[in-house]
């Protein structure tokens, strides 16, 4: 399987390390054409308003919001779930994203960088280290949403068809479960 | 659940989002949105940008906490601030600000010459510049979760920000050659502690992430970094003393993320109006160069 990671800013090398350490083909994706070649896509951690007003500058939304609608299995991690919700709560002006998840997602919701925390938190029937920088959580989810973890009440990774979100970085871990779960759970589901 | 904030790895992760950015000095929330639309990761919030401080001279401070807090009501994206080197309780005020970052920066008159901030001490976390490996890797040391080559800030001339890249990547080079018993020699040297020193040498990276500023005025100027090694751009006075700033902050972020594409950086150069004018480092007097500032 051949996967792509949106590298137009943030930390898409942390992911592709991770793709690789799975056993998969990982590259990084700023063109169409990449994003054409791939099998799987990743959104990293970043700046949410940076990545999508590079992706709308560098014609690259719109093919991504097709992938996603086509059904590509996506995952997004911190900014990327920000890029997958379909709301957003306390963006910049005019915030887009590239949607595909329903969800209404809170923007810096645990507070600022003093607020960022790293913790113990169940996934998936283990428990993980999760850290969360600047982190937002899942205001509130559709009912096609599966909630598979919770911090501070809320939902922190969510799972809807083959889409992926997750509001903490497990690329900055050593723990490859959550990516294992995307690649093993996900992209192989019909 | 327990929560830990403050640790190692928040600070330092904060640094890795910010990779492939450009973070850019606003004195005002109007720069601060303009920088926001333009896709600056995040902003630097300061009274005056360095090419003023040096036209003005005199002792330049920490800004105005409600200068710093009009900037973080305005903009979304992270707000980083500037404590004078050493001044630790400028820190204390900043970070009760609830500042994503703070920059103990040789821009401002320093407060102490001999020690800096204690950052261990803090939950926020601390950018240093640097001119070197060892004062790379003493700032990590004592708890900078980011460090940023120094260049030359205010001038426009990239000149001194290449040799600080060149200085800290030579550097890293070497440690990875060497001999693992030639290593304690290397710390003695480099005026490093021996841990971060073997860490280096067998990573071939810094600990932390690793940007670039001072005398960064054009796309290519960005770019030109990038292929340095730099994970991301400082843009200081480059940006708000320029003839279009909109354009030519958009034109330093789209240049920091394609910087190995020469038709991208040639279309995004195309039109920028006039650059900050600049100072060629060598006409500046030894004793008024801010890089040396740091010890």
């Amino acid at each position: 399987m051949r996967v792509g990671v949106l590298a137009l800013q943030g930390d898409f090398r942390e992911h592709i390390a991770a793709a690789q350490a799975c056993g998969h083909d990982a590259i990084e994706v700023r063109t169409e054409a990449e994003l054409n070649s791939i099998d799987a896509l990743i959104l990293p951690g970043g700046e949410s308003t940076t990545i999508i007003h590079l992706a709308q500058t560098f014609n690259l939304f719109q093919p991504i919001k097709d992938r996603i609608r086509d059904g590509i299995a996506v995952y997004g991690s911190c900014a990327g779930m920000i890029l997958l919700a379909d709301r957003i709560i306390d963006g910049a002006k005019n915030q887009k994203t590239f949607g595909g998840l329903d969800i209404t997602v809170r923007r810096n919701a645990f507070g600022r960088q003093v607020d960022s925390f790293e913790s113990d938190i169940d996934f998936n029937g283990a428990t993980l280290k999760a850290v969360f920088i600047r982190a937002p959580w899942v205001e509130e989810n559709g009912k096609g949403v599966e909630v598979l973890s919770t911090a501070a009440g809320h939902p922190v990774a969510v799972r809807q068809g083959k889409i992926l979100a997750t509001s903490f970085h497990p690329e900055l871990t050593a723990d490859l479960a959550v990516h294992r779960y995307f690649f093993d759970e996900i992209c192989k589901s019909g | 659940m327990s929560e830990a904030t403050g640790t190692a790895r928040v600070k330092r992760g904060m640094a890795e989002m910010l990779k492939g950015g450009v973070i850019m000095d606003v004195v005002n929330v109007e720069q601060a949105k303009i920088a926001e639309d333009a896709g600056a990761c995040a902003v630097m919030a300061l009274e005056r940008v360095p090419a003023d401080i040096r036209a003005q001279g005199g002792v330049a401070r920490m800004s105005d906490p409600d200068m710093i807090q009009k900037i973080q009501a305005a903009v979304s994206i992270p707000v980083m601030a500037k404590v004078r080197i050493g001044h630790f309780v400028e820190a204390q005020i900043i970070e009760s600000l609830g500042v994503d970052y703070i920059d103990e920066s040789e821009v401002l008159t320093p407060a102490d010459y001999t020690n800096h901030i204690e950052k261990w001490n803090f939950k926020v976390p601390f950018v240093c510049g640097a001119t070197n490996l060892g004062e790379a890797l003493r700032r990590i040391n004592e708890g900078a979760a980011m460090i940023r080559s120094k260049g030359e800030a205010g001038t426009g001339d990239v000149s001194n920000a290449m040799t600080h890249m060149r200085t800290i990547g030579g550097e890293i080079r070497r440690l990875t050659s060497m001999r693992e018993d030639e290593l304690y020699v290397a710390a003695k040297e480099l005026q490093a502690p021996y841990a971060l020193v073997k860490e280096v040498a067998e990573t071939g990276k810094l600990p932390v992430v690793l940007f670039t500023a001072g005398g960064i005025a054009t796309p290519a100027d960005a770019a030109l970094m990038m292929q340095m090694g730099a994970d991301g751009v400082f843009i200081g006075s480059g940006i708000f003393k320029s003839g279009n700033p909109a354009h030519r902050a958009a034109a330093c972020v789209k240049a920091t993320t394609f910087y190995q594409d020469a038709k991208v950086l040639a279309d995004v150069s195309r039109g920028l109006g006039e650059a900050m004018v600049g100072i060629n480092v060598a006409d500046i007097p030894v004793p008024h160069r801010l890089a040396d500032r740091g010890w």
